[in-house]
């Protein structure tokens, strides 16, 4: 019996200045195979479809259970992570691309530091007074909790921006990951007492308004965050504080 | 004069921790990470967070939780250490909490608690079942805020190659590596302090993440500090088989009323649904009444084998069994463990609330690590290890949720510890050695680079991973362990004929896999011949030649220390701090 193979189209760039070239693998398949497999595979063999040697692939990964958010790249055009994009269930040849709006680093590695730069900008924590002992936290129904969990579990792998249309350089939008966690914390019972901040944070260029309403982000975000609820509940937010802001000056 | 910086390697639970509370004293905080510190593997952590809250009305006691802790862990732990950590327990779940982890809810508003193997009590406060995803996140979020007040500054895509040591033989900073530019440089600080977690690449296959290489640990290994304990690896009962990784599947689904079993017979054809309740063999309800499928993992991890591969049990012919939730409402599972159904789900395709899920044990983690005193210093002064790196807390085998608890606890005893000595420290004379150890450092990688050989690293890496889960996880014969130390010897011996198929300077991982994959072979043959040593049974660590403890000969730390001879670490044993519980026989199939 012929063995099963599993064709892939990697862009490859060995550097930022350098060009982009397509390189052409075949690899055996194997049940249950992902693409992070795939990559480990062409490692241990960095040969092409053509039978030439390469470079083992620079990609970013960890857990390899979508609970990091290192492992994202564009496969067959999509953005998603690659852990959990199992071959079966995908077209051949999968091309794998790196993301498209953040800075190559190399092959499929992009930076996204951005990402955690907005977190700092909108105050994404819950300013305790210390870490002594003070006690219990305070009560919350768990009603509240389940509001909140689907929200904590944003796993950072910039899914949402690089789907968005209106992420990029020319309006400097925030994206909707950092959205999401200014509702998080703003609904917190402590985190809340930086709410205003935080609305301000997001009301200036960049800020909430540059949202065109695309969706995108909650069709790829890989954990189903409610993203566009986040958008127009703290999109609501931003209008009254400008509101009250206006008022108070 | 300020005291000088303080280096922590390693940004998960432990790490942070240690950064923290640096912050918080005043002090300042060097970080280096390999990933983002929000993308450590403490991200994995599922089930919960163990402490003696007692909100269940049960009578649960920190004294409990420490006595359940040192019974588990077959009383090879510090007690003292472990007694301190069950007493804070329950303060570092209220500070959590405090953070804005997002805990599951009783109805009243209070923290919701769960059970967990190796207790009868509700003790595991848990954030659905990403517990450790949630932690992160929330000692991620204060870093972010001491970050942004100038009192942290982070290394990210910085690896750690080793400890910048002066001449009298104390920490003087460490020796970082970029992973982008593949620059080397020295970085000055009064203490180092190693958060840097698993050594899972070693076994190949298991359910740590791909940075958990135990690199780190082996370099300041080689450098003379003390590896205790090193042969008692935890083989977790309950992973998704896989081809690049075992996923973990937590003990909560067990806490939660999951039911472990395998078809009476052997080559029953039908899917395990169909399979009628009487010819289902619930082997651990079975064999342990009292505490059923919630035994200790190296208990259960040893019955899965047995049914398997004794009494040649399975799934339709493949070593594996179920591990059943369909008898819960699916409001419950979505509620409490959510987010391990959603990884089965995505990575095996069969939904678990409708069908039985299908596992296997997986090596999981390391009791030991490197040796530290009560205050997580190394014995070279100035050097410390906190969390899964250290190795005093778990004793022979760990308790699920308690490595959360002993990440934060040496974390929060750690930094400190680390202040105060830094505070006191007097200058280094000279660079303190800094230009050497760059330069060190420095050669190896020239070295390395250009070696002409013809082998492939992951190829080697695969071999390793091999011999160690095949000879040196859960039932251990001194032949197969000593066929494993030859085969290390021969991947030594052939690393030295290693070709990188990539030898540019920029964003090289193979590159520095290569250099990990060196400290890997190093830290595996402290692993295998301290398991060859130690001619007993305990916790984890199972020769059925030596089927009893032996606390006459055996109840001591393991400490390994580099000599760069041919024949491997030196090994001495040091007393166990028991001074509160005394040893008694552990049982789990009767009451004790």
């Amino acid at each position: 019996m012929a063995t099963k193979t599993v064709q892939f189209e990697i862009k490859r760039q060995a550097n930022p200045d350098a060009p982009a070239v397509w390189e052409r693998f075949e690899l055996e398949w194997r049940p249950g195979m992902n693409v992070t497999t795939a990559l480990m595979e062409i490692a241990a063999n960095p040969v092409t479809a053509d039978g030439r040697q390469t470079t083992p692939v620079t990609y970013e990964s960890n857990c390899l259970e979508e609970v990091c958010g290192s492992c994202a790249m564009r496969i067959n055009g999509k953005a998603r992570m690659a852990c959990s994009s199992l071959i079966d269930d995908l077209e051949q040849p999968i091309r794998l691309e790196p993301l498209s709006k953040f800075p190559l680093v190399r092959d499929l590695q992009v930076d996204r530091s951005v990402l955690f730069e907005n977190l700092k900008a909108v105050k994404a924590w819950v300013p305790i007074d210390g870490t002594y002992d003070l006690g219990s936290g305070p009560r919350m129904l768990p009603q509240d909790q389940e509001e909140s969990y689907p929200l904590s579990r944003c796993i950072s792998c910039t899914c949402c921006m690089e789907v968005c249309p209106q992420f990029n350089e020319a309006t400097g939008f925030v994206g909707a990951a950092t959205i999401a966690q200014v509702k998080l914390f703003n609904n917190h019972p402590t985190g809340k007492v930086l709410k205003a901040e935080r609305l301000q944070a997001l009301s200036g260029d960049g800020g909430i308004q540059e949202c065109g309403y695309a969706q995108n982000c909650v069709e790829a975000c890989p954990k189903q965050l409610p993203l566009t609820n986040a958008i127009s509940d703290v999109g609501r937010d931003v209008i009254v504080q400008k509101v009250r802001d206006l008022l108070r000056k | 004069m300020a005291a000088p910086r303080i280096i922590v390697v390693g940004g998960g639970l432990a790490g942070l921790s240690a950064v923290i509370k640096i912050a918080e004293a005043g002090g300042t905080v060097d970080l280096f990470s390999i990933v983002p510190v929000k993308r450590s593997h403490s991200v994995c952590a599922q089930g919960g967070i163990n402490a003696a809250k007692n909100l269940k009305g049960e009578g649960d006691t920190t004294w409990q939780h420490f006595d359940d802790s040192v019974y588990g862990g077959d009383f090879l732990a510090n007690q003292t250490l472990v007694k301190e950590m069950c007493e804070a327990a329950p303060g570092i779940i209220d500070l959590l909490d405090r953070m804005g982890v997002p805990f599951n809810r009783t109805p009243e508003g209070l923290l919701d608690f769960r059970r967990f193997g190796g207790t009868l009590y509700n003790r595991t406060a848990f954030a659905g079942a990403t517990t450790g995803q949630q932690l992160l996140y929330a000692l991620d979020e204060q870093v972010r805020r001491h970050e942004s007040e100038g009192k942290v500054r982070k290394f990210e895509g910085w690896e750690f190659l080793s400890a910048v040591i002066d001449s009298k033989g104390q920490a003087r900073g460490i020796v970082a590596m970029n992973l982008r530019t593949m620059e080397l440089k020295a970085f000055p600080a009064g203490a180092v302090i190693l958060a840097t977690g698993g050594i899972g690449a070693i076994f190949g296959k298991s359910t740590n993440s791909v940075v958990c290489t135990g690199s780190a640990q082996s370099a300041v290994f080689q450098q003379g500090v003390y590896y205790a304990n090193g042969e008692f690896i935890q083989v977790h009962p309950t992973a998704i088989p896989g081809e690049d990784k075992l996923r973990l599947m937590s003990e909560s689904a067990r806490g939660e009323g999951g039911r472990v079993w395998v078809p009476r017979k052997p080559d029953d054809k039908r899917p395990g649904r169909q399979i009628p309740e009487a010819e289902r063999f619930y082997f651990l309800e079975e064999w342990y009444p009292k505490y059923g499928n919630l035994v200790p993992r190296d208990i259960a991890t040893r019955a899965i084998h047995k049914v398997v591969y004794e009494e040649g049990l399975g799934i339709n012919g493949s070593p594996m069994v179920y591990l059943d939730l369909t008898h819960i409402d699916r409001a419950t599972l979505d509620r409490k463990l959510g987010g391990i159904l959603e990884i089965y789900e995505k990575f095996v395709g069969e939904d678990p609330r409708d069908v039985p899920m299908k596992i296997f044990p997986g090596m999981h983690y390391t009791m030991g690590g490197l040796w530290v005193d009560n205050n997580q210093m190394t014995n070279i002064p100035g050097v410390y290890a906190i969390g899964e790196c250290d190795y005093q807390y778990h004793g022979a085998n760990r308790l699920g949720a308690n490595s959360l608890l002993s990440c934060i606890f040496a974390g929060f005893r750690a930094g400190p510890h680390a202040l105060k000595y830094t505070q006191d420290l007097t200058a280094a004379e000279g660079d303190g050695g800094q230009a050497a150890e760059l330069a060190r450092q420095a050669e190896l990688n020239k070295k390395l680079m250009a070696n002409p050989g013809t082998e492939n690293p992951f190829k080697l890496w695969r071999e390793l991973g091999e011999a160690m889960t095949e000879h040196v996880t859960v039932i251990r014969y001194n032949k197969n362990l000593k066929k494993a130390d030859e085969k290390i010897v021969e991947l030594l011996e052939r690393y030295k004929n290693v070709n990188l198929a990539d030898r540019s300077q920029w964003a090289n991982t193979s590159f520095a896999f290569t250099r990990q994959l060196y400290n890997m072979l190093e830290l595996a043959r402290v692993i295998v011949q301290g398991a060859i040593l130690r001619d007993e049974s305990r916790g984890a660590h199972y020769k059925p030649d030596f089927p009893e403890r032996n606390d006459e000969k055996f109840l001591k730390t393991t400490k390994a220390s580099f000599t760069g001879e041919p024949a491997g670490p030196r090994f001495e044993y040091e007393e166990v701090d028991t001074q509160y519980i005394k040893p008694r026989l552990r049982r789990y199939d009767v009451a004790h």
